[in-house]
């Protein structure tokens, strides 16, 4: 037994164990058996009213067939694809980045007030920043609207995935960013020293100094922000998936699947896909937390 | 200085400027349209007044909300603390058989079982033990979502407790009870404060689980009577909303003031803090 596992206070492993339940009790019924339900019920017609409401039929893996030949599912997997692709991936990865490595070295006042609008981004409730951004891109005297003296259109409406992706690295590009700040804070400033005495640009310090030594911050990143993004309720509160689905993300086709039009089975056996994905990244995060431990 | 230095040099504060703007613009307005006698959707200097305050303090549901708010996050933040404060402490000090079994599985679901990927199950499952618009119900399901990742981040703080101070305590005959109330408690504080601040933030800011599983109008928390307030639609709401706005989001930011003020913005395992 190691030093670390000596049971310092006496508790004893009953005691222990009765400490561990309530909180495990909880996770089982509200976490685990919902996770494992999701299998069940996604081989049935469960719906919310009707005949198959009371009496739901195990239909196999019809759910699944009907949802690989369903063009409004094809269609939200790749809208939930671009939606992680260009908000995470790519926009909250870059521009974290690109804030951590710029704010190096301005004066500690504008550092902060940055790092303060960023933060306050990512900090506000989801609805209230759904509503800002709402109100950002509407017609008739939104913000942007005024500011590119365009009131006639509605952003939202017109262009729902690009207005999604812009608001998602709005809203959280701060978790990029402070990542990106520690990561380089361990950058030896001896070898950034050494790239400026030769003359490489930035471009060249960030790729030949920097990335060599933040390459698994940058992994790590990756993974968590797409796991979030693909997980994120919060494009039903500026579009609910419209116009006519150009916007139905796989959270808000499996809502709208379940609530809407009540089918439970169906829209579980949507969500199965939304965990297995979860389930790879996870594991994926994890191996490398392991490695790096 | 030469003249590529002076050009480079614009070049990153003009940057920087177009970066503050983008994140700042979205949120002036919830400076100004509360104060606007006139609110529009748009960012503007406000003609000042205090009727929008007085318009929403007189709306039927706005202060209910908030107050199921406070209710809601109240017994989700309590229960999250509470349930994860006794199994961080056992989990760190005592070798539970499966004990790494079990921790390496709650950190996966943390993360993977998410309210999105699971609405479907969770909510059947409230529907057939007739918990719908139970805010006591609903509150345990949002503490069940935030406990993996609230035993995790405690677990890190006991464990960096020094065994030595427990150790010494009960050299001196004290019972299992009094180390943990006169030891434990008092060194875990910072971590109990870091969950109660982190479980009443996200509870507070919970969308997606209030709004499947309360559907009664007087039971919503402010997270879904903002969504049905802009639902509604028409001008007379933008009386209400951006000062209810305003209202639902002072306690997060002021927490979060007084979180960074009192132990530096810090990083818990990729969680906001």
């Amino acid at each position: 037994m190691r030093a670390a596992d000596s049971d310092v206070a006496g508790l004893g492993a009953t005691r222990a164990i009765a400490f561990v339940a309530p909180a495990l009790l909880l996770i089982g019924v509200f976490l685990v058996f919902p996770a494992l339900w999701t299998l069940y019920i996604g081989i049935t017609n469960y719906q919310l009213t009707g005949p198959a409401a009371a009496q739901p039929r195990v239909v196999g893996l019809d759910n699944f067939v009907s949802a690989l030949n369903d063009a409004l599912f094809l269609n939200s997997v790749g809208l939930t694809a671009l939606f992680v692709f260009g908000s995470a991936v790519i926009g909250q990865n870059v521009l974290g980045f690109v804030l951590a490595w710029l704010l190096r070295r301005v004066r500690p006042s504008l550092r902060r007030t940055v790092e303060a609008f960023v933060l306050l981004a990512w900090i506000l409730p989801g609805p209230v920043v759904a509503y800002l951004w709402f109100a950002v891109l509407s017609r008739d005297g939104g913000t942007f609207g005024l500011l590119l003296n365009d009131p006639a259109t509605a952003w939202l409406v017109e262009y729902p995935m690009v207005s999604l992706i812009v608001f998602n690295i709005w809203r959280g590009t701060a978790f990029s960013m402070l990542l990106y700040t520690s990561a380089l804070a361990a950058v030896p400033p001896t070898q950034l020293e050494t790239a400026r005495l030769v003359g490489a640009s930035g471009w060249q310090t960030v790729r030949d100094v920097v990335f060599p030594h933040i390459r698994g911050h940058v992994l790590t990143n990756t993974l968590l922000i797409s796991l979030w993004t693909a997980n994120d309720f919060t494009p039903f509160l500026l579009t609910a998936g419209g116009p006519n689905h150009r916007s139905e993300v796989l959270p808000v086709l499996i809502y709208r699947q379940a609530l809407e039009s009540g089918q439970l089975g169906y829209a579980s056996a949507m969500s199965l896909l939304l965990l297995v994905g979860n389930l790879v990244i996870a594991l994926v995060y994890l191996r490398l937390l392991r490695r790096r431990a | 200085m030469t003249p590529g230095f002076v050009v480079r040099r614009i070049g990153f504060y003009v940057l920087v400027a177009v970066v503050l703007a983008f994140f700042a613009v979205p949120m002036l307005w919830l400076a100004s349209a509360p104060f606007d006698a006139r609110p529009g959707l748009g960012l503007r200097w406000p003609d000042w007044t205090w009727s929008n305050v007085t318009a929403t303090f007189q709306h039927p549901f706005a202060l209910t909300s908030l107050l199921n708010s406070l209710v809601l996050c109240g017994i989700a933040t309590v229960v999250t603390t509470a349930f994860a404060a006794l199994a961080a402490y056992s989990l760190s000090r005592v070798r539970i058989p499966g004990r790494d079994l079990l921790l390496y599985l709650l950190l996966l679901l943390s993360s993977v079982v998410t309210g999105t990927a699971a609405m479907v199950p969770i909510f059947v499952l409230m529907l057939q033990l007739g918990l719908i618009n139970s805010q006591f119900g609903t509150a345990l399901v949002i503490a069940s979502g935030m406990l993996p990742a609230a035993i995790f981040i405690l677990k890190d703080f006991v464990d960096a407790v020094p065994r030595s101070y427990e150790e010494s305590a009960r050299v001196f005959g004290a019972s299992p009870a009094q180390v943990l109330g006169h030891v434990v408690l008092p060194i875990a504080r910072p971590g109990i404060a870091t969950i109660l601040v982190w479980s009443f933030v996200n509870a507070w800011g919970n969308f997606l689980l209030p709004f499947l599983l309360l559907r009664d109008v007087g039971k919503q928390p402010a997270a879904v009577l903002l969504r049905t307030l802009n639902d509604e639609g028409g001008s007379a709401n933008l009386t209400v909303i951006p000062v209810f706005s305003l209202l639902y989001s002072i306690p997060v930011v002021a927490l979060y003031l007084l979180v960074s003020k009192r132990y530096g913005f810090r990083f818990h395992g990729g969680i906001k803090s």
